[in-house]
């Protein structure tokens, strides 16, 4: 499912270049269920970021699907993203404007279907996250289990092959978190594969596999 | 044998519209209205900017318009190329006369000019009597009225222009024979006639004298020489020279000069010959009186241009401080929407999808507001038009041309755009992780 190989990948600013990955090498099945763990500054998150091409690499091979991920214009990008790939972020990222139902909806509309069958599809993915009494409030009604369940929602909605976790504990407390870790790990059951950014071992500890990274590099193997 | 690998099924295309970025189907609509409409505050501080600039051209270019129409009413159906004369007392010593004489033009002037000044269009000469002094010199039966009355050739009806309501003006039969006829302004007629009754070769008296009534004149301008139109007596000139015992003086001479022609030639010239024929000093600014009509109009005219222009400079400048305005709340919107741009992109949305909706808000926003200023300007436009609603106003109609409000428009929607363009661009170049990272 997702081949890395020897990725490298540094930040410039002004005066100092930061090697932030150097060389990672990982294959990712299809199915599996995985953590990546790290202090911060290891560069899980850029890690993370380059596997939702969210930003590119310097040099190195990365294949989603048997797809080489490089070079993409600012369409297809968008487009591998869309299709294949579902975000769940630490602080939700929900549009604070647009109730329940709307945020969850929102990819439907970037892949062209209708408001009223997006909406039907939308309300079931709400339902499966037992929000759907909930579908018509705005962010800043929902408790923060119940964002996440949306951004989650969200996530789910165009199908994605692959789940990325950015933290999606970070901003929960542990009842909450172990309620949203039961959800994520359902949908790794439904046959998705589910990556997950934590720094929290009890976190780490519910998937199957822990990817440790330090200093730009991992440092099991893998 | 040929085999073709597609990884990715080929997608259904959206439809054109969806493709360019600005064209709204419903969808797109719902999305636009719904950003603009879950911003009240933000949305209605960017739309007043412009609300109130076009607010203000409309009203100026109005309040302009108004002006124009107001000083050109007075001078309407009053031919712009011509030029009056009338005689001064001499300020200058010439030829054995001493300054401080007074003289009169005379008939024999009149086949000088016409042979000499050949950009001559019309001329008539001009006789004044009565009116002045309160007493009834216009009669019929019993009933009366003090009128101007004044001696005319039939030329004078192309210079300053009437409708006949009844009957004819005065014709070159009138004045070769010097028929004793008349023709009354509207006002001496419904004084002296029953409403509806017919004038024309009825008698009546003026200054002690009978004539014939051959017509009924209505103004169709402001301004009249000598006094208004419509309480006026016109006599055939010859007619009114030889009843009234005027010799061969002429008070007043009206003249035009052929199209084309440049007024102050005729105007020259025939201070001239005048000059020539009265012993009258080439120096002496004063004995002939001239009035250039043409010359008033070109000032009205410029007047009016200048005034329309500082309107449009002031206006578009309003106009372009609200685009401004709009460009910069755009811009401080892009910024303060960071994250959710970053989260659309996330998502899915494309570049194009992002400057489409940001482009189409500021669109939208800016004809909004736009349309709101159009509309309320030309409601308080009318508004005050109706309250001005008086005839002889220098100030009358303040109203804007259709065509003006759809060019507003169109103005509107291309500084919409511009509005729009840098904070798009802007949105652009954030990269989806770093507004997502932005806490």
């Amino acid at each position: 499912m997702i081949t890395l190989t020897n990725i490298h990948k540094s930040y410039y600013t002004e005066a100092i270049s930061l090697h932030v990955l150097k060389g990672i090498s990982l294959t990712i099945e299809a199915g599996e269920y995985v953590s990546i763990m790290g202090a911060s500054g290891s560069g899980k998150s850029t890690l993370l970021n380059i596997l939702g091409i969210l930003d590119t690499y310097d040099s190195g091979e990365y294949r989603l699907n048997g797809t080489l991920i490089k070079d993409l214009g600012e369409k297809q990008a968008a487009r591998y993203r869309n299709e294949m790939i579902g975000f769940v972020f630490q602080s939700f990222n929900l549009i604070n404007f647009k109730n329940a139902l709307e945020n969850v909806a929102l990819p439907l509309y970037y892949k062209n279907v209708s408001r009223k069958r997006r909406n039907i599809i939308a309300m079931e993915h709400l339902d499966k996250m037992g929000l759907k009494d909930w579908a018509h409030h705005l962010p800043n009604e929902l408790s923060g289990g119940q964002k996440q369940r949306v951004a989650i929602a969200r996530a789910m909605i165009s199908n994605p092959k692959i789940i990325l976790a950015d933290e999606p504990t970070g901003a929960l407390d542990s009842q909450t978190s172990i309620e949203v870790m039961s959800v994520l790990s359902d949908l790794n059951k439904q046959g998705i594969t589910l990556i997950i950014v934590t720094h929290e071992q009890s976190v780490a500890d519910t998937t199957n596999r822990i990817i440790r990274l330090k200093d730009g590099m991992i440092e099991n193997g893998g | 044998m040929q085999q073709q690998t597609n990884l990715h099924p080929r997608r259904k295309k959206a439809p054109f519209s969806r493709r360019i970025g600005l064209a709204f189907d419903t969808d797109r609509w719902q999305e636009i209205w719904m950003t603009i409409t879950s911003n009240k505050s933000r949305s209605f501080l960017t739309a007043f900017g412009v609300f109130w600039g076009i607010l203000m051209l409309v009203l100026m270019v109005g309040a302009g318009k108004a002006l124009e129409t107001g000083i050109f009413s007075q001078i309407e159906g009053f031919a712009t190329n011509s030029v009056f004369f009338a005689a001064e007392r001499t300020t200058e010593p010439y030829k054995g006369f001493k300054k401080g004489r007074s003289w009169n033009m005379t008939n024999s002037d009149l086949p000088i000019i016409r042979q000499r000044v050949e950009e001559l269009q019309y001329i008539s000469p001009v006789l004044f009597a009565g009116g002045n002094n309160g007493d009834k010199n216009v009669v019929r039966g019993d009933k009366g009225g003090s009128y101007l009355v004044k001696g005319c050739y039939p030329e004078y009806d192309l210079i300053e222009k009437s409708k006949m309501l009844y009957g004819r003006y005065v014709n070159d039969i009138d004045i070769a024979e010097k028929r004793k006829v008349c023709v009354i302004g509207e006002r001496v007629y419904e004084v002296l006639f029953q409403r509806e009754e017919d004038p024309v070769g009825k008698q009546i008296r003026v200054n002690g004298i009978y004539f014939h009534v051959i017509g009924v004149a209505r103004s169709e301008t402001v301004v009249s020489l000598g006094g208004k139109t419509a309480e006026t007596v016109v006599l055939p000139f010859t007619t009114m020279q030889q009843a009234f015992n005027q010799g061969n003086i002429i008070h007043f001479l009206a003249t035009t000069a052929k199209p084309g022609v440049a007024v102050k030639s005729v105007e020259d010239k025939i201070t001239e010959i005048l000059k020539q024929q009265h012993q009258i000093s080439p120096d002496d600014k004063e004995a002939v009186f001239s009035m250039n009509i043409e010359e008033q109009y070109k000032m009205f005219f410029y007047l009016g241009i200048g005034i329309a222009a500082l309107i449009w400079i002031v206006g578009l400048g309003t106009l372009l401080a609200g685009a401004i305005g709009v460009s910069n709340i755009m811009l401080v919107t892009v910024r303060e929407r960071t994250k959710e741009i970053g989260i659309r992109r996330a998502l899915g949305a494309t570049s194009n999808n992002i400057i489409g909706q940001i482009l189409s808000e500021s669109v939208v926003l800016t004809v909004l507001a736009g349309i709101g200023g159009i509309m309320l300007g030309v409601g308080l436009l009318s508004a005050v038009g109706v309250a001005l609603n008086q005839g002889d106003q220098f100030f009358k109609d303040p109203q804007i041309s259709f065509s003006m409000a759809v060019g507003s428009l169109i103005i509107l929607i291309v500084i919409g755009m511009l509005a729009g363009v840098i904070p798009a661009q802007r949105a652009m170049v954030i990269k989806p992780i770093e507004a997502i990272a932005e806490e």
